[in-house]
């Protein structure tokens, strides 16, 4: 089990992983925000939790669709599901190393980024906080189109139109829990609503996408 | 301890690719798969593995049924036209990581049977073709399961190496071990035994079990 994450977090981090290509792409769609709504920093902070999360998902969008595919490709998904490890277990692992090269690092540059979208001060543990406990869904729900993708050639873009429906719970509720604490109020109940969806989908997803794999492979 | 394949049928996408298809293997017998391009070669290798369904049919390898998955593929490994390897990891990172995934421990006698020694730290996308074939068969001697089953497994190698190969499947199978091998070539195993699968001819006799063809439409 550690020696499939480690390989998976290897593969990412070398050249063609594709690791930083998530940061790069979240660092630069924020940035644009500033340059198409003007400088007004009343309007920035105003629509800062939201560009964040809307950044913060499509940037984690970006590298999911090579999470089977190329595994697919090169016949390693073939032995992998005649290995002993379960495939709900190589799903959640997969999408666990996704997470940690793609979520994590979008948690910890959300902050700075924030700054430069004039985010209230107030907020800002809570857009961590709330990034950290919604990216993981993220991960997981696209680790399940990425598995139901697996067999189409460029299902990069259908992949996209699968998944970014099913991200919309988390959005609201991690850009309100975000926002609600930047206007002072309690942000706990939309925290907690997403916390539990990050849960759910946690539990559930690498089911689903085991049962894609097993169709795909048959 | 032995591979019972008996009236195995397998259909993809409407089109029968064997019919009731029968095959025993002994311990310590290495077969090897004969047949034109198309004759359900690589087909039977992959149901055998459990890759694709069989429409009919029983497989049994020493005494577990096929219908029980996960202690059936706990003794087969598979080897296909496809070597399993991330160009990124270097040689030994690629082997090591089947040997973690399957529990093995004999990784460093495995690297050197196959010469892989000597490109262990080379990134495995600046290996030669023949030796990324090296580094996919490694994988199979590495998760050591009594029944091996290689689709063209010489494929890309040198005279040298196809030699050293078949000695160490004639090693497998003096130890009590069973291979079903899919090649054209002759191996020059010592216990090895041939069998021809012909391409099927559809007849009246067989019924395709696809719901979308039934009926005249």
């Amino acid at each position: 089990m550690r020696s499939l994450l480690i390989r998976e977090l290897r593969l990412a981090l070398r050249s063609g992983g594709g690791a930083g290509l998530g940061l790069a792409f979240f660092l630069i769609v924020v940035m644009l925000v500033p340059f198409g709504v003007g400088p007004n920093q009343q309007t920035l902070a105003l629509i800062a939790p939201g560009i964040l999360w809307i950044g913060a998902l499509l940037a984690s969008l970006l590298s999911l669709d090579r999470l089977f595919q190329s595994d697919s490709e090169d016949g390693t998904l073939d032995i992998l599901s005649l290995s002993p490890m379960p495939l709900e277990q190589l799903v959640a692992i997969k999408a666990l190393a996704h997470w940690i090269t793609t979520g994590l690092p979008l948690v910890v540059i959300a902050p700075v980024l924030g700054m430069t979208l004039n985010l209230p001060e107030a907020a800002y543990l809570w857009l961590i906080a709330s990034l950290a406990a919604g990216t993981p869904a993220l991960s997981f729900i696209g680790a399940a189109g990425a598995a139901l993708t697996v067999g189409v050639k460029r299902g990069g873009l259908l992949l996209s139109l699968l998944v970014l429906p099913l991200y919309i719970p988390t959005l609201i509720f991690g850009a309100k829990a975000t926002s609600l604490a930047a206007d002072g109020l309690d942000p706990m109940p939309a925290f907690m609503l997403m916390a539990g969806l990050s849960l759910f989908t946690i539990a559930l997803t690498p089911f689903a996408a085991a049962k894609a794999l097993r169709t795909h492979l048959n | 301890m032995s591979l019972g394949v008996s009236n195995l049928s397998c259909q993809r996408g409407g089109r029968t690719i064997f019919n009731e298809l029968s095959l025993q293997i002994e311990p310590g017998e290495a077969v090897v798969l004969r047949g034109p391009n198309g004759a359900g070669k690589s087909t039977l290798l992959r149901v055998i593995a459990g890759l694709i369904p069989a429409q009919s049919g029983e497989i049994n390898l020493n005494g577990v049924s096929f219908n029980n998955r996960d202690d059936f593929q706990e003794q087969v490994t598979y080897s296909g036209h496809l070597d399993a390897i991330k160009p990124q990891l270097t040689v030994v990172e690629n082997l090591r990581f089947w040997a973690d995934l399957f529990g093995a421990d004999n990784l460093d006698q495995t690297m050197a049977e196959f010469l892989l020694d000597e490109i262990a730290d080379r990134p495995a996308h600046t290996c030669s073709a023949g030796q990324k074939r090296r580094l996919g068969l490694a994988r199979i001697a590495v998760t050591s399961r009594p029944l091996w089953l290689l689709d063209e497994p010489t494929v890309s190698l040198d005279t040298e190496t196809t030699a050293r190969f078949a000695r160490i499947i004639d090693a497998h199978c003096a130890a009590g071990g069973m291979a079903l091998i899919a090649t054209h070539i002759d191996l020059g195993l010592h216990t090895s035994r041939t069998f021809e699968m012909e391409t099927y001819i559809p007849g009246a006799s067989v019924q395709e079990h696809d719901p979308f063809l039934k009926g005249d439409w």
